[in-house]
C-alpha cells in the first residue's frame, strides 16, 4: 500500500471555550490537515457516552472531546461531568476491543487556537500509528466521486 | 410555526465565498452543487458575501419562493453570525432555531489554505453534516418569568442592614431576616474600627435607626429561615419565629450570614489561663471603658499571637482571615493609648496591611514603639503559667534567629473568622454551594464575585469570606445592584435552549439533580422536572440521564446523532428521512 492511512476524526468541541479556541486557530491561519470533523455542543458534558460509541460504530478511527479548563467551565462543573464520563468510556473501550487512545479529552481555551492546531495535528499522527479502526468502513468502490 | 415541525423538512442551502477568504481556497460552486444531492436539500445556491444585504434579502426571497422551512448557512462561525442569520429567518417567517451555521472558514478555509482540493471535500462534509443536523431541528420559544419586586435579606449585620437600606432606597420591598433578638451582628462586639477609629456601636446603630424607621424594609427578629422554595422571581419562604411560621414570596434572596470569631480552644492556653483573649474579647473589654479594664487587666506587658488557628495546611482553615493584622495593630494602638507606658508585642507570620492606608497604619504602629516580633510557623511561640496571674511566652524571633521570653500580664489571641455554623443548613435549603472552607462559594471569583451559580441568589460580607467593614459595605452595594437588575425589569428571560424530563422514562434516581451546576432539576412526587428560569442549557443532565429520560432543547440526540452519522461519507446517501417527533 503506497498510499498513507489518513485517519479519520470527529471533534467534540464544548461552544463557550474550545470551539472559540478552534475558531482561533482559522483567524490565526494556523493550519491542521483536514482529517477532522467537528460538531459543536454547548458544554462538553453534553456529549453523551453513546454519542462518542455511535461515533465508533460508525468506523471513525478517533474521537476527540475537547471543554474548557478545570474552573473555567462555562457552566461551572460541566467539564468535570465530562472528564469522568471518558474515563468510563475508556473502560468500556478497551473492553470492546477499542484502543482507548482512540478517544481523548483535552482543555481548549478560547484562546488557545494554537494549541488546539496542535492537539488535532497529534492525534491524527497518534491514530495514524494506531492504524485504522477495527470497525472502519469504507466508501464502497462503485460509488460515484463527490 | 407549530405546522413546521409536521412538515417534510425543506431545507434551504446558502454557501458563502467569503470574497477569496472561503471562495479562494473552497472549490464552493462545486460545494452548492453537492448540497443540491442531499437529502431534504429544497435549494441551494452561492453567494459572495451572503451576510451583506444583498445575501441576507436572497435568503428571505428563497424561503418565500421554495417554502423553505429550514435555511443552512455554509459560511463562518456561529459564534459571530448567527443572530444575523437567524434575525433573516424570522423576518421570513421561519423559527429562529431552525436556522443551521455551517463552518466552513474558521474550521477549514482558513486553516487548509494549502490544500485546497481537501478542504473542498471536507466543505462538503461540513454541509452534508449540517444539512443533516437542521433536517431535525424544531422551533423553540424563548419565554419570560415574572419577577417579584421583593428581596428577602438573610443577616442583619451591617453588610445585611447596608442592603436592606440600599435596595428599600430604590423603591423595592425588603424582608430583612435576623437570627438574633436585635440587629447589628458582629459589629455590636467591636469598638473602634480601623482605619478611621470609628466608634463602632454607633455605626450600628445609625444604621439599625435607618433600617427600623424604614417604610419598605420589615425586620424580623429572632427569625430563622426554614425553607426557601421556587426560582429567580418567585421564590416562597417559610421563615420562624418564635415557634410559629410565616410564609412571604421574593423575587430574589441575599446572603448576609456573615461569620464568627474561630475560638482557639487547647491552643495558647486559651482555655486554661484568664488573661488569654480573643481580639474580639478584648474589643469587649475595650467597650466596657478603660476604668473597667483597668480592675481586671492594667497591663504592662501585652503580647499579640497572629495567625491562630489560620493559614493551616490544610483546609477549612487554610485562608489567611484577611483582617487580624490590622485588628492587632488597632488594637495595640488602643493598649499603647490607655497604658502608654506599656510593651506591647505583635509576634506575627507575615503582616499582611494591604492596600490604601492600611500600610501607613502598620508604620505608625512602629512609630508608636509597638514592637514586631516575626516567628515562623514551624517554631510557634509557647505560653506559660507565671506566678501572679502572669504568663511567659517564650518565641523564636526569626529575623533576629534567638529565642526571646516575655513576662506578660495579658495574651491575645488573632484568630480568624469562620462561618457561622448556620450556613451549611442554609446552604442545603437555598441549594448554593460552599467553598472548601465553608464559607459561601460564588458563582466565579472574578467574572461573578456576588452572584451563585443559581440566578436571583447573591452572597455577601462576611459569609462570603473574611472581609473588613469597607469590603463588606462594596459587596452589600454590589449585590443591591445585581438583585435590583431583575426587579427592576418586573422579568427575566429564559433560555430556549433547556432540558425537558419525559416523566415516562424517569424513575427518580436524582443523577440530574445532583449534577445540575444550576439547581434546575426538582424531584416533584419521585420524578425529575426542570425549571426552565433556571436552566443554563448546558446539557450535562441529558448527557448523564441513564434512562436517556432528558431531552436537551436544540442539542437532541436526534441531532447530534445526525451530526455523527454523516460526519465522514462511509457509505451511498440514504432517501429522504423524517425527522422523528
Amino acid at each position: 500500500m503506497t498510499e498513507q492511512f489518513e485517519p479519520r476524526i470527529l471533534g467534540f468541541l464544548c461552544n463557550w471555550c474550545s470551539y472559540a479556541g478552534a475558531d482561533l486557530a482559522g483567524v490565526s491561519r494556523i493550519s491542521y490537515p483536514t482529517n477532522i470533523r467537528i460538531i459543536r455542543t454547548m458544554c462538553s458534558g453534553r456529549v453523551d457516552p453513546l454519542h462518542v460509541l455511535q461515533a465508533f460504530k460508525e468506523g471513525i478511527d478517533g474521537v476527540l472531546v475537547t471543554g474548557c479548563h478545570p474552573g473555567d467551565c462555562h457552566y461551572i462543573t460541566g467539564n468535570y461531568a465530562c472528564e469522568k464520563r471518558v474515563k468510563f468510556l475508556k473502560d468500556v473501550l478497551s473492553q470492546v476491543g477499542i484502543d482507548p487512545k482512540r478517544l481523548r479529552l483535552e482543555w481548549v481555551s478560547a484562546s488557545e487556537g494554537g494549541k488546539f492546531a496542535r492537539i488535532v495535528k497529534e492525534m491524527i499522527e497518534d491514530v495514524r500509528k494506531l492504524g485504522p479502526s477495527p470497525l472502519r468502513k469504507e466508501l464502497p468502490e462503485s460509488a460515484p466521486q463527490q | 410555526m407549530g405546522e413546521q415541525q409536521e412538515e417534510q423538512p425543506k431545507v434551504g442551502v446558502f454557501i458563502c465565498q467569503c470574497g477569496i477568504n472561503i471562495g479562494g481556497v473552497v472549490n464552493v460552486p462545486q460545494v452548492t452543487k453537492y448540497a443540491k444531492t442531499l437529502p431534504n436539500v429544497a435549494y441551494a445556491e452561492d453567494n459572495i458575501y451572503t451576510c451583506s444585504a444583498e445575501g441576507i434579502d436572497k435568503i428571505k426571497a428563497a424561503i418565500k419562493a421554495y417554502n423553505l422551512n429550514r435555511v443552512v448557512v455554509a459560511s463562518c462561525t456561529p459564534r459571530t453570525h448567527e443572530p444575523l442569520f437567524r434575525g433573516a429567518c424570522v423576518d421570513a417567517g421561519v423559527n429562529p432555531y431552525l436556522f443551521e451555521l455551517a463552518n466552513i472558514r474558521e474550521h477549514c478555509s482558513w486553516v487548509h489554505m494549502r490544500e485546497p482540493e481537501k478542504a473542498t471535500e471536507k466543505a462538503k462534509d461540513i454541509v452534508r453534516m449540517a444539512v443533516a443536523r437542521a433536517s431535525f431541528l424544531k422551533p423553540q420559544q424563548e419565554s419570560e418569568v415574572p419577577v417579584d419586586p421583593t428581596a428577602l435579606i438573610i443577616g442583619g449585620g451591617i453588610s445585611g442592614m447596608t442592603s436592606a437600606l440600599c435596595l428599600a432606597n430604590q423603591g423595592f420591598k425588603v424582608y430583612l431576616a435576623e437570627r438574633e433578638p436585635e440587629l447589628g451582628g458582629m459589629l455590636r462586639k467591636i469598638y473602634r474600627l480601623y482605619p478611621t477609629d470609628d466608634d463602632a456601636l454607633k455605626v450600628t446603630d445609625v444604621a439599625v435607626n435607618d433600617v427600623m424607621n424604614h417604610k419598605s424594609i420589615n425586620v424580623l427578629t429572632s427569625t430563622n429561615i426554614k425553607s426557601v422554595d421556587g426560582y429567580i422571581g418567585n421564590f416562597e419562604v417559610t421563615a420562624v419565629r418564635n415557634g410559629e411560621e410565616t410564609k412571604f414570596k421574593v423575587g430574589t434572596v441575599i446572603i448576609a450570614t456573615g461569620a464568627v470569631e474561630f475560638k482557639p480552644v487547647g491552643m495558647y492556653g486559651y482555655d486554661t489561663y484568664d488573661r488569654v483573649l480573643t481580639q474580639v474579647e478584648l474589643e469587649k473589654v475595650f467597650q466596657s471603658g478603660k476604668e473597667a479594664m483597668d480592675k481586671f487587666y492594667k497591663p504592662q506587658r501585652v503580647a499579640m499571637i497572629q495567625c491562630v488557628g489560620a493559614r493551616e495546611d490544610k483546609p477549612p482553615r487554610a485562608y489567611c482571615s484577611r483582617i487580624c493584622c490590622m485588628v492587632a495593630i488597632k488594637n495595640a494602638g488602643v493598649i499603647k493609648q490607655w497604658y502608654p507606658d506599656s510593651e506591647v508585642y505583635i509576634i506575627y507570620q507575615d503582616m499582611q496591611t494591604y492596600g490604601k492606608d492600611y500600610e501607613e497604619h502598620h508604620q505608625r504602629a512602629k512609630e508608636t514603639n509597638i514592637k514586631f516580633i516575626n516567628y515562623t510557623k514551624d517554631k510557634p511561640p509557647e505560653v506559660t503559667p507565671l506566678p501572679d496571674n502572669r504568663l511567659k511566652v517564650t518565641v523564636y524571633h526569626a529575623l533576629l534567629g534567638q529565642k526571646r521570653e516575655l513576662d506578660c500580664d495579658l495574651v491575645v489571641l488573632s484568630t480568624p473568622l469562620v462561618p457561622h455554623e448556620s450556613s451549611k443548613e442554609l446552604s442545603k435549603t437555598l441549594k448554593v454551594p460552599l467553598g472548601q472552607d465553608e464559607f459561601f462559594l460564588e458563582a466565579h471569583v472574578k467574572l461573578r464575585p456576588v452572584d451563585f451559580a443559581t440566578d436571583g441568589i447573591y452572597v455577601c460580607g462576611t459569609a462570603h469570606g473574611p472581609k473588613d467593614i469597607g469590603e463588606s459595605l462594596s459587596q452589600a452595594y454590589a449585590v443591591s445592584s445585581r438583585a435590583a437588575g431583575p426587579m427592576a425589569n418586573r422579568k427575566v428571560r429564559t433560555e430556549a435552549i433547556t432540558a425537558v424530563v419525559d416523566p415516562e422514562r424517569c424513575i427518580g434516581c436524582r443523577m440530574c439533580e445532583k449534577l445540575c451546576p444550576f439547581g434546575a432539576h426538582r424531584i416533584e412526587e419521585g420524578k425529575s422536572t426542570v425549571i426552565d428560569a433556571l436552566c443554563k442549557g448546558c446539557g450535562v443532565c441529558a448527557g448523564a440521564c441513564l434512562r436517556r429520560a432528558i431531552a436537551m432543547r436544540h442539542f437532541t440526540d436526534d441531532q447530534i446523532m445526525a451530526e455523527v452519522k454523516t460526519a465522514f461519507l462511509t457509505e451511498l446517501p440514504k432517501p429522504p428521512e423524517a425527522p422523528t417527533k
